[in-house]
């Protein structure tokens, strides 16, 4: 493959040139979660010339993914492949000499520190509580990260950068646990590509020094409702944040300070526990998943979904009945309760 | 009233504070961030943050999915 053909429009860009293409070629990006986001993003960077991709996820490709997991085909989900690998091979398909490391697996902070060193982590991930996890992650390592996250036509973006600004957890002061999330209340693919889109294009920045370029803000947009918003959130900086702030702990990289999955001795089931920080309301997740419940009253609510039986206590706990085990059970937990 | 919401005009009915609109937009439950006429406003001030007709709203919530 000729590199100065293939790359050539890329370097005419004044933002990018040789030296910029250059750059690219040398990184190293991660990429967290290989579902809409991820997929789409991994392809793009490895179009761009990128230098190595590693690329992180748990799941399998699904039907259901199709839509817009645009990575994926009918023959990845009828084979239940995990789209990790499923999407190593496309985008081997797409660039022959590409470097891609793929881990099939939870994005936990070893794993995460064994990929590196890297220059850049990016966001593609379906839940919270993990986001913290990198969040933390690269802080500890002085490295950027790139939260991106949508839902329904909505969806949004920052960059995290150590030392200059608010980080994720700075913003975010504990995490929303409102239920809502691409499997109950939808996904449009433009809202996907649109969040993507805002995610590489920070991340070429980043990756060819256009510091002065980049967007310092946070963002918003809905493309369905044509709203947009973007908030300088500078001032929202805590100047004690555990993550960022002058003596950091990284709660998010202890073990105290993750979701518990553990499974309960002869009953084909697996109890999940949330962050200690976690605040569930059973009201809200009864009315986002009306179809689901079963059974409420004031202490759990019951929930019949994907022919499992998901029961969530008042306190945050749920106990999974029909799970594999506690990989499935907390991606079901976090795709439905949140997290 | 009349405010400007992540640039687009609406008309505001029932939400004299920043807190009743996040109510009256069905996203008080939501982790947010809002900013009137280009100044943050923090959740703690929410409740007192009034509204008056005019206003530059932006509010961005948080999501998980992706």
């Amino acid at each position: 493959m000729n590199t100065e053909e293939r790359f050539s429009r890329q370097r005419l860009f004044h933002g990018i040139g040789r030296s910029g293409q250059e750059r690219l070629q040398e990184a190293h990006v991660i990429v967290v979660g290989a579902g809409a986001l991820g997929s789409l993003t991994a392809e793009t960077l490895v179009r761009a010339g990128i230098g190595k991709l590693t690329l992180i996820d748990r799941d399998y490709v699904e039907e259901s993914n199709l839509q817009r997991q645009q990575l994926y085909t009918e023959a990845d989900a009828a084979a239940w492949t995990p789209k990790a690998e499923a999407a190593k091979k496309r985008l081997l398909d797409i660039r022959s000499d590409a470097s891609i490391e793929i881990i099939v697996g939870e994005a936990d902070p070893a794993v995460l520190e064994n990929c590196l060193p890297a220059d850049l982590i990016i966001d593609g991930l379906d839940n919270m509580e993990t986001r913290l996890m990198i969040n933390d992650t690269a802080l500890k390592h002085r490295l950027p990260w790139i939260y991106g996250a949508c839902v329904g036509a909505y969806g949004l973006s920052y960059t995290v950068r150590p030392g200059q600004g608010p980080c994720l957890r700075c913003l975010m002061k504990g995490i929303p646990m409102e239920g809502e999330t691409c499997d109950t209340v939808g996904i449009i693919a433009p809202a996907v590509q649109f969040v993507s889109a805002t995610q590489v294009t920070e991340a070429m920045k980043l990756l060819t020094h256009s510091f002065e370029q980049l967007r310092g803000t946070l963002w918003s947009f809905d493309v369905w409702s044509n709203e947009t918003s973007s908030i300088h959130v500078d001032s929202l900086q805590e100047e004690n944040c555990p993550s960022c702030g002058a003596s950091p702990a990284y709660p998010a990289l202890a073990w105290s300070g993750r979701s518990k999955a553990e499974t309960l001795c002869g009953r084909d089931a697996v109890q999940v526990k949330p962050l200690p920080d976690m605040q569930v309301s059973l009201e809200q997740t009864a009315n986002v998943h009306k179809q689901h419940v079963s059974k409420a009253n004031q202490h759990l609510l019951v929930l019949n979904i994907e022919d499992k039986r998901l029961v969530l206590f008042k306190d945050g706990r749920a106990i999974i009945h029909g799970v594999s085990g506690e990989v499935e059970a907390r991606s079901l937990y976090q795709r439905y309760i949140g997290g | 009233m009349q405010i400007t919401l992540n640039g687009q005009l609406q008309n505001i009915e029932n939400s004299k504070t920043v807190a009743d609109l996040l109510e009256e937009l069905q996203i008080a439950h939501k982790k947010t961030v809002v900013e009137r006429n280009g100044t943050i406003v923090i959740e703690e001030f929410h409740e007192r943050e009034g509204l008056m007709d005019g206003d530059r709203i932006e509010i961005i919530h948080f999501v998980g999915g992706g």
